[in-house]
């Protein structure tokens, strides 16, 4: 009875007595939440658009980052450098439409996936070439990010909300509402989905693959810039970050590989859950569950709705 | 006064392999603009990999293609679509997740140019287009009478319907060229009485030049001008049905002959 109570009764009872560390608790699992479902965001996109799993998201988001603080440090000014990277991004989707996926294309799934472990690896060395392999520490206030915090007296207590947080969550948002508009009112969005559902199809209404290609690992760039930015103002730009990105794994098994919607609420629900998880029923297993708890709930929810929560279902007519 | 016939797209001498295999040899002939033209053939006559080469998707290695007047070199398939050429295909292939109407509005994609920022926004210039695209969709889903499936994904429509739209999606190009691959396989005789109209009523009304593959000879015979027929990849006869129809090579292709 005792780990019953423990486990369905305590936290609960914890969570209606303190609702002002329950609400700093929420809050923190969404801004965390916030930016897995911007990595995941990178992963739907190119995904969508070539069928191509992009096991490179995570360093590219990296490889951003450390461009960025990188020419800062050789004495570029921020918001130039920012351009730059920028531009860098588009001339890595341009290199990468035309070195490995038009060779590739047609290949199995498998052959396109193995690609992106290449890429993976080849930024890593570019990266560490370039800029050298130490931590950088992200240059947030060149860039105007806020720093500090606002403490908010409400639920009988104090929230602690961090500026920086803050503008995370509303650049994000932003960029998630820019990508949504972008993909579902213009022509190129149009294209995109068309593309998405069938290559030779797209081809005969005089869609260019190649064209729809740079812009999605381009756009993807964008994203992993953004992440970048905001993991590296949370801790250091290293090559360590990347595997951030793998907890953009049950972000996506849980919103479906294909939806955008899915990858920001996947993201937020993992964010809280984890955060939650990791507060209230951390203690009773010695604390630490934060790192597998994403896996645990996506898995959970595998067995439930395999497609995820917005995935497409797949109808096949037999 | 009767003028020659303006030739829309010709081949000459077009030979297409892989590997070893040798699917379209030394096949020359032309297309007029305005008449709808069949390609005939058994089975691995190479009908299909004709449209292929025709829109792009494949190369041949010997061969002129000429498409109004002007030979093309590897041409890729999104730019034979920007010069006119548009196509169906064998077996169905639709954007599944989109609706009726999405579907054909992709049709327009190469026609709307307008910033792109104006796009996302709806607004100014870029609204006018989406307006007046949507306006010519429409009136295309009214011609093929499909007006109630307008906002339907095509995924869960029935196979004539899926047709159909495909139909639309590539009529919605206002091509000058049109290619229909089988646009009337699977279907029952009441499908294949509308498709035959809509693609009449296309060539027609709308102006497009049509090259249909079709196995059904008997439709074959009514709607075309000119018949091509193809066999293991060379062409046998090229002529107005009637004549086709007689010919004794084409007769021994589809039914054998006697030794």
């Amino acid at each position: 009875m005792n780990i019953f109570s423990a486990i369905f009764v305590d936290p609960f009872a914890q969570m209606i007595s303190a609702p002002d560390l329950l609400a700093q608790t929420v809050w923190e699992g969404l801004v965390g939440g916030v930016l897995y479902s911007l990595i995941a965001l990178g992963f739907v996109l190119i995904y969508k658009a070539s069928g191509v799993f992009n096991f490179a998201q995570g360093i590219m988001m990296v490889f951003a980052a450390l461009t960025l603080v990188g020419l800062h440090e050789k004495g570029v000014p921020a918001w130039i450098a920012l351009g730059l990277t920028i531009a860098i991004m588009y001339g890595l989707a341009v290199s990468i439409e035309r070195l490995v996926l038009r060779p590739l294309v047609n290949q199995p799934d498998i052959i396109l996936l193995m690609a992106t472990f290449g890429i993976t690896y080849f930024l890593i060395g570019l990266g560490e070439l370039v800029f050298g392999g130490n931590p950088k520490t992200m240059i947030t206030q060149e860039l105007l990010l806020p720093s500090g915090a606002i403490d908010l007296s409400i639920l009988g207590g104090t929230v602690t909300l961090q500026k920086l947080d803050i503008a995370a969550a509303g650049i994000a948002l932003a960029m998630v509402a820019g990508l949504g508009i972008f993909f579902q009112k213009t022509r190129i969005g149009r294209a995109l989905r068309a593309v998405a559902d069938d290559h030779q199809a797209a081809l005969s209404v005089g869609i260019s693959l190649n064209q729809i290609w740079v812009v999605v690992w381009f756009a993807a760039g964008v994203v992993a810039l953004a992440t970048g930015i905001m993991w590296g103002a949370r801790s250091d730009v290293s090559f360590a970050l990347q595997v951030v990105a793998l907890k953009a794994l049950p972000v996506l098994i849980l919103g479906g590989l294909t939806s955008i919607p899915g990858a920001i609420v996947g993201g937020l629900i993992i964010g809280v859950g984890e955060k939650m998880g990791e507060f209230y029923w951390g203690p009773l297993m010695g604390g630490g569950i934060e790192r597998w708890l994403a896996y645990f709930i996506a898995l959970a929810f595998l067995l439930f709705r395999p497609q995820g929560l917005f995935g497409e279902r797949i109808i096949e007519r037999i | 006064m009767s003028e020659a016939p303006e030739i829309l797209l010709s081949l000459e001498h077009v030979s297409l392999s892989f590997g070893g295999v040798r699917a379209i040899s030394d096949v020359s002939f032309d297309i007029r603009r305005g008449e709808i033209r069949a390609i005939i053939g058994p089975n691995g006559a190479g009908k299909t990999s004709m449209l292929n080469v025709i829109n792009g998707f494949y190369h041949p290695q010997i061969g002129v293609i000429k498409f109004g007047g002007q030979a093309r070199s590897r041409m890729k398939p999104h730019e034979a679509a920007a010069q006119g050429i548009a196509r169906t295909f064998q077996n169905v292939a639709l954007f599944k997740g989109m609706t009726t109407l999405d579907n054909i509005m992709t049709g327009r994609n190469l026609r709307m140019n307008k910033n792109l920022f104006w796009q996302a926004l709806r607004h100014g210039p870029a609204l006018k287009e989406e307006i007046r695209h949507r306006e010519f969709c429409e009136e295309i889903i009214d011609f093929l009478e499909i007006e109630a499936i307008r906002k339907t994904p095509v995924g869960s429509l029935p196979y004539g319907l899926q047709k159909r739209v495909e139909l639309g999606r590539a009529l919605a190009m206002e091509p000058k060229l049109l290619l229909l691959d089988e646009p009337m396989a699977g279907m029952n005789r009441e499908e294949k009485e509308d498709m035959s109209r809509f693609i009449v009523e296309a060539n027609q009304r709308l102006g497009a030049t049509i090259a249909l593959i079709e196995h059904d000879i008997g439709v074959v015979m009514d709607l075309s001008d000119r018949v091509v027929v193809l066999e293991y990849g060379r062409k046998i006869a090229d002529d107005v049905p009637d004549i086709v129809k007689a010919d004794d090579k084409v007769i021994a292709a589809y039914l054998g002959v006697s030794h």
